[in-house]
């Protein structure tokens, strides 16, 4: 039994390594700057950051796609999943609590590939035809331009400006978004319910509408195991590969605009591994990887201590 | 006096508004979360079934082009990875469980074990795919079911230790202590009373760990690669659902993507089946209210 306990430890170390040596040959190369270098096209004037026809590899891109998808996703998904969690554990009448959870958990199984076809098939005919021509319009309006114009974030140049494809950051990030908002609903619904009645009766008793209640008893108490679930939410959200890798675009370039095209971290690796030109090529792509795991692991232990810090000891709730 | 009262009237109808404005964004939030699930599952339900037939079932890919073929070989694949990753999943994991809740309790080394099992469950998918290719494809020289397999047998590892961790500590303390008091030796109580109650719990995580392998696409795009045609055999590159489903649906053709639809549909067919089952399964007896 230890055996098979330690294992475990075993199974991390060795990934560990594995990652390590795999990569040494493109960390000979590139060092540290690896993550943030780029050289200069000579002929278009362009920053060009991974060429393998050249074979020169710098990460950059791959980190502004993973970080942008994965902000969008928590953008949409954090206020839908702690509002499903309220309605859930306070507001939701008992006959319809054990589906409503039941669906969510399902949510949680679907395979990412599935998630992928949906998003190829469906949801990015919808963010081409209908929701990005929405944001579009609001974005590069005039007025919105002339007043907002020094955010960067409005017109021609800002966050919906450019080619409307539908595949991009901005499809990567709502499928991404759907993916974690389960995660993030059931176990922001499991730190409320960790909340003792005593407090929610105590603020009902003071003259508290439920709304009242359920901000000042509720989410206070619960707030730093809230905060937990969504970093797990978000580690989950750096790691996801498949369905990002089908939806991204799949370039390796950096643009304001999220209807532009882009790769992640790991729909880069899904995208180029088995088909490396090189040694070097496939050196660095194990590199991001390594970078990869490195920052879910500090991610996901982050979470796990927040969220274990509020539910140690808190008799769960009864339903 | 008057306008104190008014102001406080006031002042409620804006708390009694600001409460309503809250439970009606809870239950939009609600509504807008389900949504997604109904839509995909409506569409696999549309497309899916429209395009699932017998040949599915029984023939292999055809090549591009031609209509007809099916995923007979990635079907057959899929389970040919399942059983090496549960054969090698269920046990360590089992086994650690039972550490950790049995041997180890309380121990620093559980702890520590219990906490690099949440962080292993949260490495993502694609850098196991890698970790086992420089691991195994690299010395072996070419990929195969082994391969995949074993990525998927990994990833089986902290869910099964976790969820049979958990069913093991919903065992009563009277159900150990009635055993140790007969004379029983410890590991012998452990193994046949502790797990043996809580085995309907245990073969749940299992089924939930096997559920969650079942759709992984990215552990497998370097170890099982993948295969148009029939093999079984661990040592060489093998079809799998969730990569063939990959693999048609970037695809340029119609008749690749009305294979995807099926595809997805039958794979999500198994993946509910098990949900609800364990779901039933954990709702009856002694280990009521996990899950």
């Amino acid at each position: 039994m230890l055996v098979c306990a330690i294992s475990i430890f075993a199974i991390v170390v060795l990934i560990a390594t594995e990652l390590v040596m795999q990569s040494q040959m493109s960390w000979h190369k590139s060092g540290l700057p690896f993550f943030w270098k780029y050289n200069i096209d000579p002929i278009t004037n362009l920053p060009t950051f991974w060429d393998p026809v050249n074979g020169s590899f710098y990460a950059l891109p791959f980190l502004y796609g993973t970080l942008v998808t994965s902000l969008v996703a928590l953008a949409i998904a954090v206020p839908l999943a702690i509002g499903v969690a309220i309605f859930l554990t306070e507001m939701c009448p008992r006959f319809l609590r054990s589906p409503l959870s039941f669906l969510t958990e399902l949510l949680a199984a679907i395979p990412s590939v599935v998630y992928g076809l949906w998003a190829i098939f469906i949801l990015v005919p919808l963010l081409r035809e209908k929701i990005n021509p929405f944001f579009m319009a609001i974005f590069n309006a005039p007025g919105v331009v002339k007043l907002f114009g020094w955010t960067g974030l409005v017109g021609e140049n800002g966050l919906f400006g450019g080619v409307n494809l539908g595949l991009g950051l901005m499809a990567g990030g709502v499928i991404l978004a759907v993916m974690i908002l389960p995660i993030i609903a059931s176990l922001t619904r499991e730190v409320m319910s960790a909340v003792p009645n005593a407090q929610r009766e105590a603020a009902l008793a003071l003259g508290a509408t439920r709304w009242e209640m359920i901000r000042m008893a509720v989410l206070r108490n619960a707030r730093i195991g809230i905060v937990g679930s969504i970093i797990l939410g978000l580690g989950r959200a750096l790691g996801e590969t498949m369905a990002v890798a089908m939806v991204i675009g799949n370039s390796a370039e950096i643009h304001m605009s999220l209807l532009s095209t882009g790769h992640s971290m790991a729909s880069v690796i899904a995208n180029e591994f088995s088909e490396a030109t090189s040694d070097l090529h496939r050196s660095a792509l194990i590199e991001i990887g390594l970078a990869l795991f490195i920052v879910t692991i500090l991610v996901n232990g982050l979470a796990r201590l927040l969220v274990w810090a509020v539910t140690r000891g808190a008799p769960a709730r009864v339903n | 006096m008057r306008a104190g009262l008014n102001k406080n009237r006031a002042r409620n109808h804006y708390r009694a508004f600001v409460d309503h404005l809250a439970t009606a964004l809870a239950i939009l939030a609600t509504i807008l979360v389900v949504a997604p699930l109904f839509a995909i599952f409506a569409y696999l339900l549309i497309k899916g079934a429209s395009s699932l037939n017998l040949a599915f079932f029984t023939q292999i890919p055809k090549p591009v082009g031609e209509a007809g073929g099916g995923m007979a070989n990635a079907i057959v694949g899929s389970g040919v990875l399942l059983g090496i990753a549960s054969l090698l999943g269920v046990p360590v994991g089992i086994g650690g469980g039972i550490y950790l809740a049995e041997f180890g309790r309380g121990t620093r080394l559980a702890n520590g074990i219990r906490f690099t099992a949440d962080v292993l469950n949260g490495v993502p998918s694609i850098v196991m795919g890698i970790a086992i290719y420089a691991l195994i494809v690299v010395p072996q020289h070419h990929f195969s079911a082994f391969a995949g397999g074993v990525a998927l047998g990994i990833m089986m590892i902290p869910t099964v230790t976790r969820t049979t961790e958990e069913m093991l500590l919903m065992v009563p303390h009277s159900v150990r202590e009635a055993a140790l008091g007969l004379g029983v030796p410890n590991w012998r109580s452990v193994l046949s009373i502790t797990l043996r109650t809580a085995s309907p719990g245990v073969i749940t995580g299992c089924m939930l760990a096997f559920a969650r392998v079942a759709g992984e696409t990215a552990p497998l795009l370097f170890t099982a690669l993948g295969n148009q045609f029939w093999s079984v055999s661990p040592g060489s590159a093998i079809a799998a659902l969730p990569l063939q489903i990959y693999t048609y649906a970037i695809s340029p053709y119609d008749d690749q993507h009305r294979l995807a639809w099926a595809g997805a549909l039958v794979l999500i067919v198994l993946i509910v089946l098990a949900v609800s089952l364990v779901r039933y399964v954990a709702s009856r007896g002694i280990l009521k209210g996990a899950s």
